[in-house]
């Protein structure tokens, strides 16, 4: 059935027609008609009283999100449609003052010089794997500037083993490693994690979903951990598996020929970091290859670890 | 040498200076080298050292003047996020979503991948970008998902560069960005002749379009879409030129066909 589902699909984006009957009345349409598109490119005068206007609107944005809306919202499909337009038009109007606003701020006047060099080539020292979770972007929490992280983001940080076979995550692994020669691999989970909870609450009732099946790339973590810490609460093994998951994935890179290779030789450097947003603490780890091994029933030796609070 | 303390060490050096005038100059390069070396090396001397201090830092400012200075927005996200968008970007180091679009904790459920690609729904191969689009439109509840592409992409260019002849030259990258193949075929039929540069920056933004319309392969995203609580968005940000491109994909309905019964034909369609 998968390839019924990616060759229908594939005829779904190709589709600058609307669909045959009996679909006549339902269609895409076609990307080269594009709606509501805007190039943000303006002149630097402008830019600069936008930017002055810009924060004001920050400083209400900010009053605003100091309580931010968490309930549930009412569905908008009760609202009208040119009422859903106008949301629809703030939105991208939105996107648009923040970009506007990161290339007066940033791109021109902080580090002009510093994004000539990035349009010739990047060169980072770091690659990060972190969670997808809105509130841990690395560059916020650990300040990554432009050009020193190459980042991946997916659902619990996890870091497939190599015999799982092809994933994104690999694929941005090998291009790291290989390609742009990092120095450093630092993988960064976080407390109150969705994915990790999901993983530790997951029970075999053949219920299937996309997040399940990912999750389950965690399963060892998640037996280590109820093997231990069975007698805690069901919160404080979710810390641990926070934990736990970080360290199998860290053991999950060693199996990656050219990820081993390198750090036996001392060219790359892997470690774990562990943000906990309730506390706000970040407390970072070095895996020590002396004294881990990659192969069946892996064990993981760690150093020079710190908390940072 | 180990053996004298440095104190005599320093004595030795003196008179061998006074002795031997001309070597002044090279002792103080010398001299120079070392103290530069002292300053970097850590206690086993490894240069990650200096990153993992770089991180130090940076997590310390963003603590002292982001997570101090706002503990009413930290202590509500604390509890718990409800992210307004789902964006999905490059790995490439240029262009996090934080700094290009500005977003703060908690404003984008965020995933990177080479090449911002999202494949079409496979719950065997792709669970990972599956789970992600999954847990943002069905737990989350975003508005708004963002595919971004960007300028001077690697993944985009290995996709145009790489001969897909059957030979392979990674584990896995080929296989990966093959996920653009659609774009790449349409920028070659339409640019024919062409630089490389020139397609790859085509290709860019036709990626972009090939990973919306695979977000169309999912079902809860297309029910979000027929439902209007969601919309699909598509970017492409140029880091050479400082602009940034974003257009919307239309999805349109029309009487007199029912929701359900386009679903259903939907379903039929793609399965």
């Amino acid at each position: 059935m998968a390839w019924l589902i990616r060759s229908k699909a594939r005829l779904l984006v190709s589709a600058t027609r609307p669909l045959r009957a009996p679909v006549d009345s339902f269609h895409c349409s076609r990307f080269s008609d594009l709606t509501d598109h805007s190039v943000f490119s303006f002149p630097r005068k402008w830019l600069r009283s936008k930017a002055r206007r810009l924060n004001d609107v920050d400083d209400n944005q900010s009053g605003s999100s100091s309580s931010p809306h968490i309930n549930r919202r009412t569905t908008v499909s009760q609202l009208e449609v040119s009422s859903n337009s106008r949301v629809r038009v703030d939105l991208f109007d939105e996107l648009k003052q923040r970009f506007l606003s990161f290339k007066e701020h940033k791109y021109f006047r902080e580090e002009l010089e510093h994004f000539q060099t990035l349009k010739e080539a990047q060169s980072p020292k770091f690659m990060v794997i972190a969670c997808a979770d809105s509130r841990v972007c690395p560059s916020t929490i650990l300040g990554f500037r432009p050009g020193e992280a190459f980042m991946i983001r997916n659902v619990a940080n996890l870091v497939p083993p190599f015999e799982n076979g092809p994933s994104e995550t690999n694929a941005a692994l090998e291009f790291a490693v290989k390609t742009l020669e990092v120095e450093n691999i630092l993988i960064i989970g976080h407390s109150c994690c969705g994915g990790i909870q999901t993983l530790m609450s997951m029970r075999d009732d053949g219920d299937s979903s996309f997040i399940k099946s990912w999750v389950t790339t965690g399963t060892v973590a998640k037996l280590r951990t109820e093997a231990a810490a069975n007698h805690l609460s069901f919160d404080q093994q979710c810390r641990l598996c926070e934990k736990e998951s970080i360290n199998r994935s860290l053991l999950n890179l060693l199996t990656y020929s050219w990820i081993e290779d390198r750090v036996r030789k001392g060219l790359l450097f892997v470690h774990g970091g562990y943000y906990d947003f309730l506390n706000c603490t970040f407390e970072k780890w070095t895996l020590d290859f002396k004294g881990s091994s990659g192969e069946e029933g892996a064990r993981l030796l760690v150093k020079d670890q710190e908390l940072w609070c | 040498m180990g053996s004298k303390s440095y104190e005599e060490a320093i004595e030795a050096l003196k008179k061998l200076m006074s002795e031997k005038g001309e070597l002044k100059a090279s002792a103080a390069a010398k001299v120079d080298q070392i103290t530069a070396e002292l300053k970097t090396a850590s206690s086993d001397g490894k240069p990650s050292d200096a990153s993992v201090e770089r991180l130090k830092e940076g997590f310390i400012y963003f603590k002292r003047e982001k997570y101090e200075k706002n503990p009413a927005l930290y202590a509500e996200l604390a509890k718990g996020q409800s992210p307004k968008y789902m964006i999905v970007a490059c790995s490439d180091s240029r262009v996090c979503p934080s700094h290009v679009l500005d977003m703060q904790p908690g404003e984008a459920f965020v995933v990177r991948n080479v090449a911002n690609m999202v494949p079409p729904y496979d719950q065997t191969r792709y669970s990972g970008i599956g789970a992600a689009v999954e847990y943002a439109v069905l737990h989350l509840k975003v508005q708004e998902i963002v595919v971004i592409g960007h300028s001077a992409c690697g993944g985009i260019k290995g996709l145009m560069s790489f001969p897909y002849d059957g030979t392979t030259s990674t584990d896995f990258i080929e296989d990966w960005v093959k996920i653009g193949m659609p774009a790449k075929t349409k920028v070659l039929a339409d640019n024919r002749g062409e630089p490389l540069g020139v397609q790859c920056t085509c290709c860019e933004k036709e990626a972009v379009n090939v990973s919306l319309g695979n977000l169309l392969s999912y079902p809860f995203v297309r029910t979000g879409l027929v439902n209007k609580t969601l919309a699909l968005k598509g970017g492409y940000y140029d880091f050479i030129k400082g602009t940034f491109e974003l257009w919307s994909l239309q999805f349109a309905l029309s009487a007199p066909l029912s929701v359900k019964d386009v679903a259903t034909i939907l379903h039929w369609k793609l399965y």
